[in-house]
């Protein structure tokens, strides 16, 4: 489903990712861990298309197509998700006006009929239990005066809404008390079909005990520099980063 | 359109001289109240003329070269041989609202507002001037600084008609009332109009008044609207224009507020050629209210200015501005927001708010607070924001498949919402987000430009 190989990337001159190689199949979580600056973030951004990085090696695959020469929207329309760290405030923009504009973008981009507002309704009506927001989230505009919970919540309503063939979810349990964790993992998990895939990009292992990874990846420096089952989690969880800051601190 | 008497004002022919020439006709057709003031106006417009850049309140905006070159001047009222119904049907299906309508300036002579609330008025400048002239007297040019202001020296020397709205004591109007002025001329034309609101004390009413531009013609509008806001009485006054690019537009609003009143104008200007809209709001009565907000949408060469002045005469009152503008192509848009807290007028609250989006580099906006405070017990805050399109925003959309233009929409109306969510009058809201919407995706046309008052365009006359 995807594939990438050695991907490079900067900001400003400053390279961030130096040769990443991941494959994710269909069915699979996967785990991408690592301390903080390690380029976590990064690599969902430019896999969502951020133009702020520029990639400067490497390619990668989405469902057999390049996706590296797509604009954002297209990749999202081929079936990407980005669950976002930070998810942005638009102040005036609703919602419903939102979610439906974006579905319907989706939809046209498969050659389906746009939904009606019926049919809007009803889909948001389901997906809104599914994954427990509260319903006057929905009321108000995209993310405006939301906590930092109802933020990340309502992410995986977009997810849940837009049903993607691979999500990437960026520090989604970041900043969550336990509740809203389990809210957000139980719909992560309700939403996982042998036809889609996950990857989750945590600092810790925290997330870990509510969605299991089938493979965890530990990224240093730009790039992924172990690779195991979900032990390796627990294994970060005990020790920290600092035997991997050793290991590959010089490389 | 044969009974205009059509005076070019070229090279040769001064405004001034235009106004000398024809002063014998204009004064004919008006009457005393609306003569009285001529003389006094003529002299100050011998000494101030029409406002340039170098005069300070019109920095931004030279009128001279838009009050030059060769206009048909309306010096008697326009008698259409087509019915206005012909040309506009007001969908009162969405709207039910009482409408009038006035044609280059002049009051149509076959309006009818229907069954009014007892005791208002809505009607004639020139004719209630003539008729009942001492519903005019009192207020007329005591607010509009025709000593001062070239453009309402102008206005006063030529004024003869527009409309008149008077509401009794403790008179609520339901229904909005809707003032639709059509500009249409075969030859470019300058228009000026004279406006009156009375509201008196404890009574309430909302006003919306439209611009249009029905031919392709250029237009040059001087107006003039003067308002009183008595004791405990509430007005809401919405302009809305929507003019061809062809279209200099110079819109006076000046309001005096009194005890506990409540005054909202909303300028929302969705297509002009130049538009320079003045808004003073006098706070006149402890714990009067005043808001002023504005909402423009530019692109290609236009240009608006707003410029507000808010006066805190006495202590208590209360005053909120938000303008707010989206500046595309070459546009070029200013804002002056002078508030004058006077040395008694302890415990004002004012506040002011101007946020601009410009879409290119070659967008420019000039924006000024102007705060003279000389009391010491006061709330002042004013902010000016001058930014683009919010890249983190645009990203969010379009990771969620809504492409780079829709996106763009999206936020430019969510840019614009803040000013249009002001607006009271539910069924004009949401008229006016359609619009908005239809404006920002190109597609508004001026044709349907009104879907407020549903005018019926033609392709042939419209632009």
């Amino acid at each position: 489903m995807l594939s990438i190989k050695n991907l490079h990337a900067k900001i400003d001159d400053k390279e961030i990712l130096r040769g990443i190689d991941l494959k994710v199949k269909p069915g699979e979580v996967h785990a991408i861990m690592g301390p903080n600056g390690s380029g976590k973030s990064t690599l969902a951004s430019v896999l969502a298309g951020n133009e702020m990085f520029e990639v400067s090696e490497g390619e990668v695959q989405f469902n057999g197509k390049d996706i590296l020469e797509m604009a954002p929207e297209d990749r999202a329309r081929e079936g990407l998700f980005l669950s976002f760290q930070y998810p942005v405030e638009i102040p005036g923009v609703s919602m419903v006006n939102f979610l439906r504009t974006s579905i319907n973008e989706l939809r046209k981009y498969r050659e389906e009929k746009p939904l009606s507002a019926s049919e809007f309704l009803k889909l948001m009506r389901e997906k809104k239990n599914l994954v427990e927001i509260d319903s006057d989230l929905t009321n108000r505009s995209v993310n405006e005066g939301f906590s930092g919970g109802e933020k990340k919540k309502n992410e995986i309503f977009q997810m849940a809404m837009l049903e993607p063939k691979l999500s990437i979810l960026d520090e989604t349990d970041s900043g969550l008390d336990i509740d809203a964790l389990r809210v957000v993992a139980n719909g992560v998990n309700k939403l996982k079909r042998p036809d889609n895939a996950t990857v989750l990009i945590t600092h810790y292992q925290r997330l870990l005990e509510y969605i299991v990874p089938d493979y965890v990846h530990v990224l240093y420096h730009g790039r992924i520099v172990k690779t195991g089952g979900k032990e390796l989690a627990h294994e970060l969880e005990a020790n920290g980063y600092d035997w991997i800051k050793k290991e590959f601190g010089d490389k | 359109m044969d009974n205009v008497i059509k005076n070019i004002i070229g090279k040769d022919i001064s405004l001034a001289e235009l106004f000398e020439e024809n002063r014998s006709v204009i004064e004919s057709h008006s009457s005393p109240v609306l003569n009285s003031l001529r003389d006094e106006a003529f002299d100050a417009f011998q000494e101030l003329g029409i406002p340039s850049n170098k005069v300070e309140n019109y920095k931004y905006t030279n009128l001279q070269p838009l009050f030059s070159g060769d206009y048909a001047f309306s010096l008697k009222p326009e008698t259409l041989t087509e019915n206005l119904e012909d040309i506009f049907s007001c969908d009162v299906d969405t709207l039910d609202s009482i409408t009038v309508y006035l044609v280059n300036g002049w009051y149509y002579t076959r309006n009818n507002p229907g069954d009014l609330p007892k005791g208002v008025v809505i009607g004639s400048m020139a004719q209630v001037a003539k008729e009942n002239p001492e519903l005019i007297e009192k207020y007329y040019g005591t607010r509009a600084p025709h000593l001062s202001d070239g453009a309402v020296a102008f206005n006063t020397m030529f004024a003869q008609d527009g409309f008149f709205v008077h509401v009794p004591k403790g008179v609520v109007v339901e229904k909005p009332i809707q003032i639709v002025n059509i500009l249409m001329s075969e030859d470019a034309l300058m228009t000026t109009q004279r406006n009156l609101v009375v509201m008196e004390d404890n009574s309430e009413a909302r006003i919306m008044v439209c611009d249009h531009t029905l031919t392709t013609g250029k237009f040059v509008m001087n107006n003039v609207t003067e308002g009183y806001v008595g004791r405990d009485a509430r007005l809401d006054l919405y302009n809305l224009q929507n003019q061809h690019n062809a279209t200099t537009q110079v819109a006076g609003f000046y309001f005096e507020q009194h005890e506990n009143s409540h005054l909202a104008t909303n300028n929302l200007t969705l297509h002009a050629g130049v538009a320079r809209n003045n808004i003073e709001l006098k706070l006149a009565g402890s714990h009067a209210e005043g808001h002023a907000y504005g909402l423009y949408l530019l692109d290609k060469n236009q240009h608006v200015d707003n410029f507000s002045y808010i006066d805190h005469a006495v202590p208590d009152c209360f005053s909120d501005e938000l303008f707010k503008g989206v500046l595309d192509d070459h546009s070029t848009g200013a804002f002056t927001g002078k508030i004058m807290v006077r040395p008694d007028a302890q415990k004002t609250n004012a506040y002011q708010s101007n946020n601009n989006l410009l879409l290119t580099n070659d967008a420019k906006m000039n924006t000024k607070p102007q705060l003279e405070i000389y009391a010491d017990d006061v709330k002042c805050s004013h902010g000016a924001t001058v930014g683009q399109i919010d890249e983190d925003a645009m990203f969010y959309l379009r990771t969620r498949g809504i492409n780079k233009n829709e996106a763009t929409i999206l936020l430019m109306y969510a840019f614009a919402y803040e000013v249009i969510e002001k607006i009271k009058v539910e069924p004009l809201r949401e008229q006016i987000r359609t619009l908005i919407e239809k404006r920002f995706r190109g597609e508004l046309d001026k044709c349907h430009s009104c879907v407020v008052c549903g005018q019926k365009g033609t392709d042939v006359t419209c632009l």
